[in-house]
């Protein structure tokens, strides 16, 4: 596929891991925030590759491991309790709950849907009129148009019966919040790609310069991965910290100002609880009042506690590059992508799960 | 869960009385919808990059060589570097 495939090439792959080799002279510790590049890292076995003064840190850029447990616990009570049929992305239904994931919910007879986008959610709430539709609106900067879109077309249809769970997470809160935490020793960052085609690189450059991190904005395919780590470690040897678009392809400064009008009509920058991590100021998207009628928290009342997480699970240490998933007494023994203690286990994009 | 893929538009469709533009959208063979409410200059032929049946981005053909030659980009500052080194020095 034209644009994929010929970011796989594995001789111009070893040219970059040749030329990584011969640019580092030191150890550096380098995140890479998308969840995405983490599963391209250990699936194209990049990090084995990587000469060992490079340790790849995996971040907190996984939706799926970050949804607050007690918003994973109302969408089951939705599906099970208010009878609606409850839509979602696929990696959200094994996500384990307080009590159990969707999947289990929809074993017991809910009307759980998997679909691919938040527009087909749309028309199943259109053809089903006597039924209340309610889509799990989870994801980054990159998915938060696509669940604003819905809304904006459900909106425009007149639907009284769709409704969005949103759990929307932003970034550069994160990215500040790694830095700051007083455990985590990270010298440079891969910014998501996806997120910066959404949303631009302006948020990038005061957090390059307030912390001195190179941050590259890269993409996902091997080649793209491996050239952003190039950027970042000639930027370290040479004591230098800049944004720097490494997938320029597909990213451009200002990113796209017609999906970040369409995110700003529907939501408003709200604080916003991490799962593994805790509430980070200012680092979510909520449904504006002006759209209240389209937010399913508003919509049902329900009050459900919050309920404590599995204690043997470490994944807030994970996220935040303190431990790698095998330094993980429960890795591969009690919690496994069969039987996940913990989000991070969970979707392909989960540090854990990509080991 | 931000995976996005790019594709070439085959056709453009106008429909909510010509509100909104719905693309299909070809991958590699495999045809799907996409709306084009965020790239309002997309036009058939066009590669655009699709996240969960949106269209997010349009591929910068130029950009899309740069993976391609950067390493002898960066080979030919390093030269550059090299050749500062034998250059009489100012005092």
């Amino acid at each position: 596929m034209k644009y994929l495939s010929e970011y796989r090439d594995p001789e111009l792959a070893k040219k970059y891991l040749e030329e990584i080799k011969n640019t580092v002279s030191r150890p550096w510790s380098i995140m890479e925030v998308c969840g995405g590049q983490t599963h391209s890292l250990v699936k194209n076995g990049i990090i084995e590759m990587l000469p060992k003064e490079v340790t790849m840190i995996h971040g907190p850029g996984c939706p799926v491991c970050v949804t607050p447990l007690n918003l994973i616990d109302k969408a089951v009570h939705l599906a099970l309790e208010k009878g609606v049929i409850l839509c979602s992305f696929g990696d959200m239904l094994r996500v384990p709950g307080s009590e159990k994931s969707l999947l289990e919910a929809k074993a017991e007879g809910a009307d759980i849907r998997i679909l691919y986008s938040p527009l087909e959610a749309v028309k199943i709430a259109e053809d089903h009129p006597e039924k209340e539709v309610v889509f799990f609106a989870v994801g980054f900067e990159t998915t938060a148009p696509a669940n604003a879109l819905s809304v904006i077309h459900a909106h425009r249809k007149g639907l009284k019966n769709y409704s969005i769970l949103a759990s929307h997470v932003l970034v550069p809160p994160a990215i500040k919040a790694v830095i700051d935490d007083e455990e985590s020793r990270i010298d440079g960052f891969l910014a998501a790609g996806h997120v910066c085609t959404i949303m631009g690189n302006s948020e990038y450059h005061p957090l390059s310069t307030k912390y001195k991190v190179p941050i590259v904005v890269t993409g996902f395919e091997p080649l793209d991965v491996l050239q952003g780590i190039l950027m970042v470690i000639r930027q370290l040897e040479q004591s230098h910290s800049e944004v720097e678009n490494q997938y320029a392809r597909i990213v451009r400064e200002e990113g796209n100002v017609e999906a970040q009008k369409v995110i700003h009509e529907v939501f408003a920058i709200q604080n916003q609880m991490w799962r593994g991590i805790g509430e980070i100021p200012m680092s979510g998207y909520g449904v504006k009042p002006k759209y209240a009628d389209f937010d399913a928290t508003k919509k049902y009342e329900v009050s459900i506690e919050e309920a404590p997480e599995n204690p043997r699970c470490i994944s807030g240490q994970i996220m935040k590059g303190i431990k790698k998933p095998y330094e993980c007494g429960q890795f591969g023994k009690r919690c496994k992508p069969s039987n996940p203690l913990g989000a991070p286990m969970v979707s392909s994009e989960g540090a854990c799960a990509a080991y | 869960m931000c995976l996005a893929i790019p594709g070439k538009i085959k056709s453009i469709e106008a429909i909510h009385n010509g509100l909104v533009r719905m693309a299909k959208v070809s991958f590699g063979g495999i045809t799907k919808e996409a709306s084009l409410e965020m790239l309002p200059d997309a036009q058939v032929d066009d590669y655009v990059l699709v996240h969960v049946g949106v269209a997010i981005s349009k591929v910068d053909e130029e950009e899309a060589q740069k993976t391609f030659s950067y390493l002898e980009e960066i080979g030919e500052l390093g030269e550059l570097e090299d050749v500062d080194e034998y250059l009489p020095q100012k005092d």
